[in-house]
This record gives C-alpha cells, sequence and structure tokens, in this order.
C-alpha cells in the first residue's frame, strides 16, 4: 500500500487565536472518537494540522470517513519518507509511478518547512523532479498549468508527498459552539438544518413531537433513522426526545380557531422545547424553516410563532430555496428518509387556509382561555422518552423478532 | 441410507428447522396487515431481506421473496421481458438452462421474441465472447445460469457481467439457484442485474424462492392482487418459511469455504474411484462446482441404475429433478455433444455437509458392484 497517512487541515479553527489550542485538542478527540472501528490508527499533532498514520488501514475508507466530519477543510493521502534526499526521490518517484493515469506534465513543489534540511525548497524542486523525469521520460514539466503538482513538505520529523487535496465538509469540531435543541420533524427540511449546525460547532440534542395513535410507528421510526444519520456526523450519540402530542392537539383542535391551529401548535412546540432545553442546558433552538415556505413560516407567523420562546431561534435555511435544501438532503443522506410517506403531527388536523398572517393578541387570547393550557405542556414535558442513537444503533428491523431466528 | 442427491433438495439445518417452527406457532399474523401484530411479521420479513443483502454483499438492490427457485426464474425472464419489450424483443440465454428458464424463453417465443439459445462446448461452458456476438440492438435480456443443474459446469457470469457493464440497456439475469451458498457470487461488482436463488437448495425450507432485482429495474408481475414485495409478487408472505429461509442463507455462506474445501476432496476422490470403472463416462469438465459429479453409462437405462444404487443404500438422481419424469435423453447431455445413449444413460451425485471420504469409498463400492452386476446386460433393456 502506498499512502502510510493522511494529513487533514483546520480551517475556521486556526484563526480563533487563543481559543486555537481547545479547538485543536477537540478535533483530535473527534477523529479519534469518529476512527474507533479501525485499528493501529496513530495521531501525530501539529501547528494547524493533524496526521493519521494509518499503520496497514486501507486509506479509502479512512478518507471516506474524516470527509464527513466536521472542522476539517482539506485532506490529503500522503507518503511519508525520512528528510534524506534519496528517499524523498524514491517516494517521488512511487508516487508518480502509482498515478491511476499517467499524466501528460507535472511539477515538483518543494517546501522546506524545516530549515535545517540541506537543500532549499528551489533545490529541492530540481532534485526531485530532475529523478522523476529520468526515469519517467515521457513527463513533461509544466510550471504554470501542471496535471500533477507534486508538493513535498519538508517537515523535521518527516518528509511528506502527495499531489491530491480533497475538500472536507469544513466548520467547527462538534460542540465548539455550545448546545441548541433541534425540531426534527420527518420532512426535508429540519434534517438539513440540524446538519447545518452541527457543521457550525452545536452540540444538538434532536426533539420530535408524535400524535399517536394519529400518526404512526413508522412516522417515529423514520425520525430515529434521520437522528441516526445525523449523529454519524457529530461522530457523537444524539439524544433524541420525543415527546407525546396527541393531548395538546387535540385539545387544539377542539379551540375552534381553525385558521390559528398551525399557529398555536408551533407555539406549544416552542414552548415545550424550551422546557427540554432547560433541563438539558441548551441556548438555543434550531430549526428548518425557510421563509415564506409554508403558512406558518411567513415573516408574520414567524413573529407570532416565535414570541412564544426566550431561546434564541436559529434558522440555517431561512434564505434558502427548497431546491437547494433538497440538494443538500440528497448529499447528506436524509433526503431517501424523508419522503417516506408516514404523516407526521405537522400535517395532521390541517385547516383549508391556515393564517398567513396570525394576530398575535388573538392567539394569546385564544391560549388564554384553553383550559389547563400550561398543565398540558408540562404533562408532554413530564412524558417525553429520551433514546441516545449512533449511526449503529439498532433499527426496528434489525430488533425484529428473537436474534436467534435469523 | 446416503443421500446424495443435494441438487434436488438438501437436509434443512436443524437450527433453520427450529426457527420455522417458532415463527409459525407466534408471528401468524397476515404480515400486510395495519395492526402491530402485521407490522411485527412485515419487520421479520423486512430484516431478513437485510440478513441475506448483507450475506450477498448487496447494496444496490432488493431481494424479493418468492415461492421458490422455479418461480423467481419464471418472474425474473418473463417479468422482465414483459417490461422492456419497448426497447426490443431480443433475448439471449444458453442450451443448457434449467427447465423453468428454457421454458419461459420458449413461451416467450410464442409471444412475439426472439431468443437466441447459445450453445455450450463439450466440457457444458460458453463464453463471454458468444453473448457478445449474439447482442443486437434490441437485445434487452440476457439470462445465463451460474451452475448446471446437471453437469456442474461453472459458466463465466463475472466475464460476461463485466463485459454486458458496458451495455447498461441491456439487463443480465443470472440463475444461481445452484451456486448460492455453495460458490461466491459477487452480485453487484460483476454487473449482475437480477440473481435466482433457492432456500431449500441451501439447507432452507421448500417454497422460499429469493429474487435479487437491482435498484432501477422493475419486473412486470406474473401474479396480481396485492403490493406485496414491491408489487412484483402479490401474495400473503409466508413469514415462517421466509425467516428460516434467511437463517439457512446466512449458515449456508458462514460455512461456503469450508465446504467448497471439503466437497472438493470428496469429488476429487470419487472422480479416481470411477475411472476405474471404464462402463462409465464422466460428463462435463472444468470449472465445474465441487459438489456435483454427473456421470453416463452408455447402453444402460440410469433408471435401473438409481434403483440398484437405491438397493446398496444409495440414493442419486437421473438428471435434473424437474424433468426426471420425462423419458428424453437429457437436453443439456445432448448440448455437450454426448451421443444420444450416453444423453439417455446420465446419473448425478450431488453431495453436501454430511458426507464423510467414507461415505464417498461405500458409493464408489457400490458403483463397482452395480455395473459389474449390470454388464452382462448392456444394451439389451430398452
Amino acid at each position: 500500500m502506498l499512502y502510510d497517512q493522511i494529513v487533514l487541515r483546520y480551517g475556521d479553527l486556526t484563526v480563533k487565536g487563543k481559543n486555537r489550542n481547545r479547538f485543536e485538542k477537540r478535533m483530535l478527540e473527534q477523529v479519534k472518537q469518529s476512527l474507533c472501528a479501525f485499528e493501529h490508527i496513530t495521531y501525530f499533532k501539529s501547528f494547524g494540522r493533524l496526521y493519521v498514520k494509518l499503520n496497514g488501514n486501507p486509506y479509502e475508507p479512512v478518507a471516506n470517513r474524516l470527509k464527513d466530519l466536521f472542522g476539517i477543510v482539506t485532506l490529503s493521502p500522503v507518503v511519508s519518507a525520512e528528510p534524506d534526499l534519496e528517499k524523498i526521490r524514491a517516494a517521488a518517484l512511487e508516487l508518480m509511478l502509482s498515478l491511476p493515469e499517467t499524466p501528460a506534465t507535472f511539477k515538483v513543489s518543494a517546501k522546506r518547512a524545516w530549515k535545517k534540511f540541506p537543500h532549499t525548497s528551489q533545490e529541492m524542486n530540481h532534485l526531485v523532479g530532475g529523478h522523476v523525469l529520468r526515469a519517467m521520460p515521457e513527463l513533461k514539466v509544466n510550471v504554470n498549468k501542471p496535471d500533477v503538482e507534486l508538493r513535498v513538505d519538508i517537515q523535521e520529523e518527516a518528509t511528506y508527498l502527495f499531489y491530491e487535496i480533497i475538500p472536507a465538509a469544513g466548520g467547527f469540531p462538534y460542540a465548539s459552539n455550545g448546545k441548541a435543541m433541534l425540531l426534527l420533524s420527518g420532512g426535508i427540511d429540519s434534517p438539513v438544518a440540524g446538519w447545518m449546525a452541527l457543521r457550525k460547532g452545536l452540540e444538538l440534542e434532536a426533539v420530535h413531537f408524535h400524535s399517536y395513535p394519529f400518526t404512526s410507528d413508522k412516522a417515529k421510526e423514520k425520525v430515529i433513522e434521520l437522528a441516526k444519520r445525523l449523529s454519524y456526523f457529530s461522530g457523537e450519540p444524539l439524544k433524541l426526545h420525543l415527546v407525546p402530542f396527541t393531548e395538546i392537539q387535540t385539545t387544539l383542535a377542539a379551540a375552534k380557531s381553525d385558521n390559528l391551529i398551525i399557529t398555536l401548535m408551533r407555539r406549544a412546540m416552542l414552548r415545550i422545547t424550551e422546557q427540554l432545553a432547560e433541563r438539558s442546558g441548551a441556548n438555543g433552538i434550531v430549526t428548518g424553516e425557510s421563509l415564506g415556505q409554508v403558512a406558518s413560516q411567513t415573516l408574520p407567523s414567524m413573529n407570532v410563532i416565535g414570541r412564544a420562546a426566550e431561546l434564541p431561534l436559529l434558522k440555517p435555511l431561512v434564505m434558502m430555496d427548497k431546491q437547494e435544501i433538497i440538494n443538500v438532503a440528497e448529499r447528506i443522506g436524509t433526503f431517501e428518509t424523508s419522503i417516506l410517506p408516514y404523516e407526521d403531527c405537522c400535517t395532521l388536523f390541517l385547516p383549508k387556509s391556515p393564517s398567513t398572517n396570525p394576530n398575535l393578541r388573538i392567539v394569546e387570547k385564544v391560549e388564554s382561555l384553553i383550559p389547563q393550557y400550561y398543565e398540558l405542556l408540562n404533562a408532554a414535558t413530564e412524558g417525553t422518552e429520551v433514546l441516545v442513537l449512533t449511526p449503529g444503533s439498532q433499527t426496528a428491523i434489525q430488533a425484529a423478532g428473537e436474534d436467534s431466528w435469523f | 441410507m446416503l443421500y446424495f442427491d443435494h441438487c434436488a433438495s438438501t437436509p434443512p439445518y436443524d437450527e433453520v428447522v427450529h426457527t420455522m417452527m417458532e415463527v409459525m406457532r407466534t408471528q401468524y399474523a397476515n404480515p400486510s396487515s395495519l395492526h402491530r401484530a402485521g407490522t411485527d411479521a412485515d419487520k421479520l420479513i423486512e430484516r431478513s431481506r437485510t440478513v441475506i443483502a448483507e450475506q450477498m454483499q448487496t447494496k444496490n438492490g432488493r431481494w424479493l421473496f418468492t415461492g421458490g427457485g422455479t418461480e423467481s426464474n419464471n418472474l425474473a425472464v418473463k417479468g422482465i421481458a414483459k417490461q422492456y419489450s419497448g426497447r426490443g424483443k431480443h433475448l439471449i440465454t444458453t442450451q443448457i438452462e434449467h427447465a423453468s428458464v428454457y421454458e419461459s424463453f420458449s413461451q416467450l417465443e410464442e409471444e412475439g421474441f426472439r431468443v437466441t439459445y447459445l450453445p455450450v462446448d463439450a466440457s457444458g461452458h460458453v463464453r463471454a465472447e458468444q453473448v457478445l456476438e449474439a447482442l443486437t440492438d434490441e437485445t434487452i435480456l440476457v439470462s445465463i445460469m451460474h451452475v448446471n443443474n446437471e453437469i456442474g459446469s461453472i459458466q463465466p457470469i463475472e466475464e460476461i457481467g463485466k463485459l454486458l457493464k458496458r451495455h447498461p440497456k441491456v439487463i443480465f439475469h443470472v440463475d444461481a439457484v445452484q451456486s448460492i451458498g455453495k460458490l461466491p457470487i459477487a452480485v453487484e461488482e460483476w454487473g449482475i442485474d437480477a440473481v435466482s436463488g433457492s432456500a431449500h437448495k441451501l439447507r432452507g425450507p421448500k417454497g422460499v424462492g429469493y429474487l435479487y432485482v437491482r435498484d432501477g429495474i422493475t419486473v412486470y408481475p406474473l401474479f396480481t392482487g396485492g403490493s406485496q414485495e414491491y408489487g412484483f409478487r402479490a401474495g400473503t408472505q409466508n413469514v415462517p418459511a421466509i425467516v428460516a429461509s434467511a437463517k439457512a442463507l446466512r449458515m449456508s455462506c458462514e460455512t461456503m469455504n469450508a465446504r467448497q474445501q471439503r466437497t472438493n476432496v470428496l469429488k476429487q476422490q470419487l472422480i479416481r474411484m470411477m475411472e476405474e470403472i471404464p462402463e462409465l463416462k464422466l460428463n462435463g469438465g472444468e470449472p465445474a462446482a465441487s459438489h456435483i459429479v454427473h456421470f453416463s453409462y452408455p447402453g444402460m437405462k440410469p433408471e435401473v441404475i438409481i434403483h440398484m444404487l437405491e438397493q446398496h443404500g444409495i440414493i442419486a438422481s437421473t438428471k435434473s429433478a424437474c424433468s426426471s419424469k420425462e423419458n428424453k435423453p437429457s437436453r443439456i447431455l445432448l448440448a455437450v455433444g454426448a451421443t444420444l445413449e450416453q444423453a439417455a444413460g446420465g446419473v448425478r451425485i450431488s453431495f453436501g455437509d454430511e458426507h464423510t471420504e467414507q461415505d464417498i469409498r461405500r458409493l464408489g463400492e457400490a458403483l463397482r458392484l452395480v455395473v459389474e452386476h449390470l454388464k452382462p446386460l448392456e444394451r439389451r433393456l430398452t
């Protein structure tokens, strides 16, 4: 096997001044956690980057996992060589010969970060390039637009050779920017909002409202699948709060304010989520709302709904088009699950013409007339079931029947 | 009694019988029902699919359950031909397919499809180039078996599949009834679009067939009246047998390498013993499955050999069980160029997990005695 290491480069977090150390430490933990399925991997930390030493593991599955991890801007598979001219030349040639397609042109870009190495960067370009050219005479040098740029990074501990720079997910490492609750419905948008929040370094706990028997167990299983997918990206277990919403929903439906029912439901959801946030120590609520998408997502609706909560409401999709959201959903692998046709509580009791411009005072008045409104909210919070999910958590199908039957 | 008819059916694993019994007793709800008992039964079917997909290492397709290998083959061949007949009406298969494939093609011919039946060489193999040469702009389906059910020859499925990758509009079906769980088959890597299998050929229950269908391919259903099996096969699923079939497939696949090595040794041993009986002619040639030995006794009716072996406590078979009651020379042996006499006298020995070298010695000895006994009657029975 050619590649013995993968170098990871940090982006956003390296600019964080005094916090850099903390971020880098967090990042190392993240990488370790996400690669725990691979044996014998070791790590070497240097300024603004991390070297993952494969120690016999194949490169691709490790790189594929790391590509989805937040906080890494780019990664490169590298061949390391001892800081010795002949060894570097041999490694350079081996790398060039291993290319899937022999390029027409190339150039060497050497960088001597370790100044005690006897040859300068300029000299190294010629010394390494000349060696490759002698062995591969059909190859030409092109310094402006080479097909392949062979980089030689001379550090004290080793020299690293690579030609690929692969973009990764970017963002911040998990939980480096605080904690928030995510409203996870089971639709297309909220998992994307969750992914974007995770990418910004938020630690998340997901909240889902279900109205059994008006909604089915399959709707719940779908949300569990989505939460598991999100926990793959965070690299950490994800808590999913399953809130029983049937009582509240049927009570609101009986309030005879059909055009306001969505507004009332959303306000109740925010209030319950805030109670859960209080217990979990979360400082914000992430939703998948996108401006103008449905009646409850017009600006007047957002205003009236949002006033039910005091915590900041984070809406990463607010200015995105539906198609852009779908594109992300497809890329992060939540789209197929999201479009499974199981009704969730948000589509129950939908009125014919939901208000796009609800009046705050009327909404507050209707709420004040609902008997035991806050008791109902508290009961829902109390009745919430919490699941801790990881990408490997058993699905309902994997748990079906007795293991011994299979 | 020694049972040497594993190609026809196999003794089920004890664990499989146990699963079948428990699931039958406790999970009797209809898997299409909306209530919890129904969805529980449905989940068992879904889990069975994931077990099979995991063992067969498929990610981009679905495993359907049918009523058996014959149904899987019928559904694949007719269902694909009918679904895609708008693209063209030319189909390709071989002369040595199992009757469930061969006769499906005959039926399609009656309905106006053109079928190319590729010939095989004397060892019982087609070459990948033959398939390419037979392709036309009208071709929609190529169906080729993996292991032949009479003579055991292994077709170059990997090579054919990889060549057909360059013809994405041609669907490639493989009848793997005799190979799943017995030899490796890398469905997706080899570019196979549909695969048939049968549970009772790999120590599972009768009444369950497998059919892999790659994502994006639709199969026109043979049965209507329900949306079970993604709408490809209407009818209430046989839940206990399906769960048991998944277990059988897993157990067979997990022990496949060891079994292949063992049966290979047994086959070599049997062939060495048979070579000392000059009256017997081995049929087919390498590469061939290690659990099948097929021979002819020219000039002797195979039924007589079968009955005499039975007197020695040995169960063997004449040609394929599905066509063994027809009193005709084997279509497959004729296709490999056997004489009429040889094609009429085929006997198949197929073995599996329970057999030992001592069993093979007993078998070889019995064969010697049978031939000795029948020798004076050669060519006198008609």
